[in-house]
């Protein structure tokens, strides 16, 4: 077989697999904490957060602009920040991006490495602020975390890419 | 990358209608979630059942990670303990016989106490351990210090409870499901614990700083200052933890405060007791405003 697929005339294309396996691996990147690891120290990375941000970066429909509100959610319920920041946070993320996406429109890997860097660095040191109390010695922790996670974003964009290889791309 | 496709959807008014509500509802989205964070910010056990829902369903994986991670962990002791066994063997039995001696004098002197307790009645205060339970997962990702226990109200775990193991205080009970429990941990920055100086039982305060180790602070108005190596134990104050639980051991002072390492390390635990609340919680007296003064007319 040819590479190129037969469509009937009046069939729409099959909806590529991103639709449902990016709220899919977003949760599951959320349910990282259930790591059975008792940690004195915050030191995993947001894992949901970051699938999320790859997610979009990789493929900007993959996901309804407002998704982001539940997974935020769920995010929540597990991670044990207070209801409602990662709801707030990471809704304000995708709608930064997506106000960028007309600011600059042709970027390559290394920007969006950037953003998306920005953009954990914004969740978390918000969270901390949200979460904890200002007096409480966790930001050398925090600028660990953070520094860990903005070198674990190319994995995980790689991973999304990995996942909507089911879409041919031109 | 290419410009995105979805900026504008064609013609039809319909996607476009379809694509601004979208905006409508990721902003109202971040609003509800902006008004659900005050909510939780100022009255933090607000959304308490909430969670339990979740963490009913996650527990059971957790503790099931926890099963595995237990498991893989003891492999390499397993086959270490079976090479050493040959030595382990004549070790022992020499040290049966020379421990002979110091058990028979000890049989005499547990004999001696024992009748020395009924001559002045002497009653062991004992608090007793609700349930040993294991600590399956935390809150690895947050500034918070959150632990999930894998058990709940339905094997009698209560608010405000205690959580200790054999060598310490770990945290203390703030949430419960039917399955399981969170536990606000001791070094958590919001954890506050009245101590005592196990030396002279100087009253103090321990609070988490968030990094694993605990702020001493002198409860009394005579600083007499900390000293590396003080050991602080639970002093019963507030009625919450029970008297002389293990807290924390001084590692270096600064100024008026210590910074001290907890003595329990929540991680290396097989299992955590919880505890009775070392004085039950008062029954609230009726306040004869609410029904006594009627409302007056209009």
């Amino acid at each position: 077989m040819s590479g190129i697929e037969f469509i009937p005339m009046g069939h729409s294309e099959k909806p590529p697999r991103a639709v449902w396996l990016a709220p899919l691996t977003v949760v599951l990147g959320s349910l990282m904490t259930l790591l059975p690891v008792v940690a004195v120290v915050p030191f995993l990375p947001p894992f949901g957060l970051m699938v999320l941000l790859g997610w979009r970066m990789v493929r900007g429909d993959s996901m309804r602009v407002w998704v982001p509100v539940l997974l935020g959610f769920f995010d929540d319920m597990v991670s044990g920040q207070p209801l409602g920041s990662a709801m707030l946070l990471w809704t304000l993320c995708v709608l930064a991006i997506d106000v960028l996406d007309t600011r600059l429109v042709w970027r390559d890997f290394w920007q969006d490495w950037l953003i998306a860097s920005g953009a954990i660095g914004f969740c978390l040191i918000a969270g901390r602020l949200i979460a904890s109390p200002f007096g409480s010695h966790v930001d050398t922790a925090l600028l660990l975390q953070l520094v860990t996670s903005a070198a674990l974003f190319p994995l995980i964009y790689r991973l999304c890419a990995w996942f909507d290889s089911d879409v041919r791309k031109h | 990358m290419a410009p995105p496709r979805n900026r504008r959807p064609g013609f039809s008014r319909r996607a476009q209608y379809g694509l601004f509500i979208g905006y409508v509802g990721a902003a109202a989205g971040a609003l509800i979630g902006a008004v659900l964070l005050l909510l939780s910010t100022f009255n933090p056990p607000a959304f308490a059942a909430v969670r339990s829902v979740f963490a009913e369903v996650t527990t059971p994986v957790a503790s099931g990670l926890d099963w595995v991670r237990r498991s893989l962990g003891s492999i390499p002791a397993g086959i270490g303990s079976y090479f050493a066994v040959h030595g382990e063997n004549a070790r022992l039995k020499k040290q049966i016989a020379d421990d002979a001696i110091a058990v028979s004098r000890a049989q005499t002197l547990d004999q001696e106490n024992r009748r020395l307790r009924a001559l002045v009645k002497l009653r062991d205060v004992t608090t007793d351990a609700i349930v040993a339970a294991r600590l399956v997962n935390s809150s690895s990702s947050s500034t918070r210090r959150f632990a999930t226990l894998n058990a709940g109200s339905w094997q009698g775990v209560k608010r405000g409870q205690p959580v200790r193991d054999p060598t310490g205080l770990i945290g203390q009970v703030i949430e419960t499901s039917p399955n399981s429990a969170r536990v606000l941990l001791l070094v958590d920055p919001e954890s506050i614990v009245p101590v005592r100086r196990s030396r002279d039982g100087l009253p103090a305060i321990a609070s988490g700083r968030g990094d694993g180790l605990i702020d001493i602070r002198s409860a009394s108005v005579a600083s007499m200052g900390f000293r590396v190596g003080d050991a602080f134990v639970t002093s019963g104050t507030g009625g919450v933890f029970s008297p002389n639980i293990p807290v924390a051991r001084v590692i270096r002072t600064q100024g008026d405060i210590a910074i001290a390492q907890p003595v329990a390390n929540p991680d290396a635990l097989d299992f955590a007791l919880v505890q009775q609340t070392f004085l039950p919680e008062p029954t609230p007296t009726p306040s004869p405003s609410a029904t006594a003064s009627p409302q007056p007319a209009p």
